[in-house]
């Protein structure tokens, strides 16, 4: 080591207090700062801008949004299949959560990859998994015909149904996780004290373990329904015309039509809607902490 | 369990270590509006092992934390053999240290750990492998050296910390609460190991513990912080017998603390009336000697060991205290006798068990007499 | 344990009415549980055997069993050339996250930075932003820029959507970190470098293994905004996929998805195993 870099480093690393200097900090923090200013803070802004700026401040866009039956119609569905989608992950998700609390050894080992497994696995393989199985002659329909449910092959393929299947099996592992994380978290002890002290098996789940675990349920719900809200590629493959959603609308916008003004609109309802439902969420979260303190 | 040897039995064979002095002036240190350590001056002596005893939150880690390096003191100095180091990085202050939960190294086998202060001096890898060999011999953990930390149990690992903290023979160790993890039994049996191995090496060591039962084992002086401040410095025996407030006597094993009025102040005895109308003696403390004028509001301390009860004397003398017998515990050795006595506090007396003192049933009324040398007046 | 004032018999046979309606109810929760699983599966345990299969067109289960869809992957320049491309992606993107990522949590975590709150926020804004918005956004940067279709602007989305798992996996692994170790080492003589050195880095080695794996699969996996920066030429596997998925929906597919399923496990494998024999280490 050189003299000079040695007296560089002893500037920058200041060598006692617990906490590097501020000059270190900023040089270690700035080029993931001004890149990311770069690639991405800056072409979310354009996109948002040319939504009001068109070449002067408006609002057309939105209106045109707002006056369209069509529009409106897509972005209710987007919101109806959202709120579908998270009751479906939380009815799902929390016995498995609940289940995988008490497995140990193999059995969680097994468990934990059963979830992980999908969650690793591209969007678009799992989609492509999913036309096999919903296809005309695909696999669900070969079971029911054995079955003798039906005669003739359902159309389970290219509408909300499949839709519907597919996102759900996408979104669930991020419904069990935050669940099993928050179920994991309560002491043993507590179900066993409420135990002991008179409860019976539903009054332990329903006034100790179901409250406890409500922040993770929080988190699930509020990751899966803003993930759903933004889906493309699943509809896209598995859905039909009559499926069409916001993001794929605002695909559509951009790579067939080039309306950008109108897909800035777009994007910023939806990460207006995103934004909103973090916020009240922090809010909602943070008031639950300063409870417990 | 511990499958290690007791220290003791193998460090015959180790070099004595020069130890260093640590002196620290009118140490301050704040956070934010908190003033964590409030003015302390200390000196310790070459060899000695100087125990900085206190409850938590009285500055005596953060005391300790500036000794090492890991804090800077607002103003005030820490020297260590007459090097003013208060502006020293951790890493060259050549200080041992003993954190409370070790602090092994988890990724790094038990040689390694022990190794690790050698390497950082730049010794030989050959030479390192022996001195740590060595060191773990003196602390009885030969043939451990291959595991890592997390294989061994808590007295061993403590075993570990130690050896890694004198292998490279620093004039100065520091110990936060090393034993605190361990339980009772180990820790009394360690706190003996860690004496006679600082004896037989001449370490200067600085001890910090909330424990005052293992400052009294082990500490040639005990210093006493509350709130940042030192109370008092001394000898186990200085401080059980004339401890210089009524913090230090109630830190300090136990005592009973009596509100009173100064009635006499002349002399080596002083009287004074307890808050129930009884007129008692005490020798006044050092500190008390000064400026205390007849009306005064004093204090009374008395050790439960240094009361004697005898039976009550109706009308009573004056010199004795009228109580009655609320509580009698067995407590192995002694028994313990809660008392009540009117506008008192509840009063504790210890009576070994095997003594042809009276010991009175519970409900009796006694009255309780002491030898005014045994009861301070503050 | 309570204690009843039941008579003997009538707490028997309470006692056996409560261990069925147990027994009743743990087995209901075990089959719903086993059925939610297949359901998790099921896509997998698909995709796996139709890959093998021997017909043009796509059947479950397979007729007959054949490699000849594996060796049309392999034979297609344009699967490979895509393959290839991905790879390079995701492995830049993997090492331009885990540079930018760890300075940034070493400066978070350990540093004194102005308007911390602020640069967090847009450390993990990518995490919350819909991925559709993202990729649009750049698809109308990145053309004025002449990004379309280039490995720099894949790698730079990609980095963008990587950074915030890198940040959150490795600032957690440092905060995890008993702060006593590095006293001790400061306190044995090691200066600030060698302990970060020597003690740290290597604690933090299954953090980095995990970000890493992360990064490589989130860029690998990467289906939006891949798909809209992506050329005619120059494409990623997610986009061909798409494409292919969309138009043909050949057996390929299935091949290209068996082998990103056993690569993935392999490698979240290989991770879960390490952080278990970390974790082991670390319990005293």
């Amino acid at each position: 080591m050189t003299a000079s870099f040695k007296r560089l480093a002893a500037t920058l690393w200041k060598p006692d207090g617990r906490r590097f200097p501020a000059p270190l900090s900023l040089l270690l923090v700035g080029p993931l700062v001004i890149g990311l200013c770069v690639a991405f803070i800056l072409p979310v802004g354009r996109l948002l801008a040319v939504s009001v700026w068109n070449p002067d401040f408006t609002l057309a866009e939105f209106v045109h949004i707002a006056e369209s039956p069509l529009y409106l119609r897509i972005l209710g569905r987007t919101l109806l299949l959202g709120i579908t989608v998270t009751a479906l992950t939380l009815v799902l998700a929390y016995p498995v959560a609940f289940l995988m609390t008490r497995l140990s050894g193999w059995r969680l080992a097994v468990a934990t990859a059963c979830v992980l497994v999908p969650l690793w696995t591209s969007v678009l393989v799992r989609s492509y998994a999913w036309i096999i199985i919903l296809q005309r002659n695909g696999l669900l329909n070969s079971v029911l015909m054995g079955l003798g449910l039906t005669d003739a092959p359902l159309p389970l393929l290219y509408n909300e149904l499949s839709v519907t299947i597919a996102m759900t099996h996408v979104l669930l592992p991020y419904m069990i996780l935050p669940i099993w994380a928050a179920l994991r978290t309560i002491p043993r002890d507590l179900p066993l004290a409420a135990q002991s002290l008179g409860a019976n098996a539903f009054r332990v789940f329903f006034l100790v373990v179901l409250p406890l675990s409500l922040p993770g349920v929080a988190s699930g719900v509020l990751m899966v329904f803003i993930l759903s809200l933004g889906f493309y590629v699943t509809p896209a493959l598995v859905g039909g015309p009559e499926t069409l959603m916001v993001a794929t609308l605002i695909g559509q916008q951009t790579t067939e039509l080039l309306n950008w003004p109108f897909a800035g609109a777009l994007a910023a309802l939806l990460l207006g809607i995103t934004l909103l439902l973090v916020t009240v969420f922090n809010r909602f979260l943070g008031l639950d902490k300063k409870a417990a303190s | 369990m511990t499958t290690a040897h007791p220290i003791h039995e193998s460090y015959s064979g180790l070099k004595p270590i020069r130890g260093g002095t640590v002196s620290m002036d009118s140490i301050i240190k704040h956070y934010g509006s908190f003033t964590a350590v409030d003015g302390v001056s200390l000196s310790v002596g070459r060899g000695e092992f100087v125990a900085l005893l206190g409850p938590s939150g009285s500055g005596k880690t953060t005391l300790l934390m500036m000794i090492a390096g890991f804090e800077q003191p607002d103003s005030g100095a820490v020297c260590i053999d007459g090097v003013d180091v208060s502006r020293m990085p951790a890493h060259r202050r050549d200080v041992g240290m003993v954190f409370q939960k070790y602090a092994l190294f988890p990724h790094m086998t038990i040689l390694d750990n022990v190794a690790f202060p050698l390497r950082m001096r730049g010794v030989p890898a050959g030479e390192r492998r022996l001195k740590a060999l060595d060191a773990l011999q003196i602390v009885g953990l030969e043939g451990m050296e291959k595991r890592l930390p997390a294989q061994l149990s808590g007295g061993q690992q403590q075993r570990v910390a130690l050896a890694r903290a004198i292998v490279y023979r620093p004039p100065v160790l520091l110990m936060d609460e090393p034993l605190g993890a361990l339980d009772k039994k180990l820790r009394e049996r360690m706190q003996i190991e860690i004496k006679h191995l600082q004896e037989s090496l001449g370490v200067t060591v600085i001890y910090v513990t909330h424990d005052q039962e293992e400052a009294l084992t082990m500490a040639d002086r005990i210093a006493v912080m509350n709130r940042g401040r030192l109370e008092q410095v001394g000898t186990p025996a200085e401080l059980y017998e004339r401890p210089a407030n009524p913090f230090v006597a109630g830190f300090i094993g136990e005592t009973n603390l009596l509100d009173g009025e100064l009635v006499a102040a002349a002399g080596q005895e002083w009287e004074l009336r307890l808050a129930g109308g009884a007129v008692v003696r005490g020798t006044p403390a050092a500190a008390a000697r000064h400026g205390a004028a007849v009306g005064a509001r004093v204090r009374l301390a008395v050790r439960p060991e240094r009361i004697e009860l005898a039976p009550a004397t109706p009308g009573g003398t004056g010199a004795m205290v009228a109580a009655t017998v609320a509580d009698v515990i067995y407590a192995g050795p002694t028994l313990i006798y809660l008392l009540r006595a009117d506008g008192l506090p509840e009063m504790t007396v210890r009576v070994p068990v095997q003594s042809d003192a009276m010991k009175p049933a519970r409900g009796e009324a006694v009255s309780l007499t002491w030898d005014p040398a045994n009861a301070l007046v503050y | 344990m309570t204690s009843h004032a039941h008579s003997a018999p009538a707490a028997t046979a309470a006692a056996r009415r409560h261990t069925l309606s147990k027994q009743f109810g743990d087995a209901l929760l075990k089959g719903v549980c086993a059925l939610i699983f297949l359901f998790l599966l099921l896509p997998t345990l698909v995709v796996i055997p139709t890959s093998f299969s021997d017909t043009q067109y796509l059947a479950f289960p397979p007729a007959h069993w054949s490699l000849r869809w594996y060796v049309a992957y392999f034979q297609d320049p344009e699967w490979i050339g895509a393959t290839l491309f991905s790879l390079k992606v995701a492995g830049l993107t993997t090492v331009a996250a885990m540079t930018f990522g760890t300075m940034g949590a070493l400066a978070l975590v350990r540093g004194r930075v102005p308007l911390k709150g602020a640069v967090r926020a847009v450390v993990l804004a990518p995490m919350i932003v819909p991925h559709i918005v993202i990729a649009v956004a750049m698809y109308m940067v990145y053309m004025k820029w002449n990004l379309l279709g280039s490995l720099t602007g894949f790698v730079l989305a990609h980095t963008v959507v990587c950074l915030p798992f890198v940040v959150i996996t490795v600032s957690a692994g440092l905060q995890k970190m008993d702060p006593s170790l590095e006293m001790a080492a400061a306190s044995l003589g090691a200066s600030r470098l060698r302990a970060f050195r020597h003690v740290t880095l290597p604690l933090l080695g299954p953090s980095f293994a995990t970000a890493a794996a992360f990064a490589f699969i989130t860029s690998l996996d990467e289906a939006v905004i891949s798909y809209f920066l992506s050329s005619s030429t120059e494409k990623t596997l997610t986009r061909k996929m798409f494409e292919d998925i969309d138009f043909d929906l050949s057996p390929t597919i299935a091949v290209v998805s068996t082998l990103i399923i056993v690569m993935s496990v392999l490698l979240m494998g290989a991770i879960e195993g390490l952080r278990a024999r970390a974790a082991r280490r670390v319990k005293a």
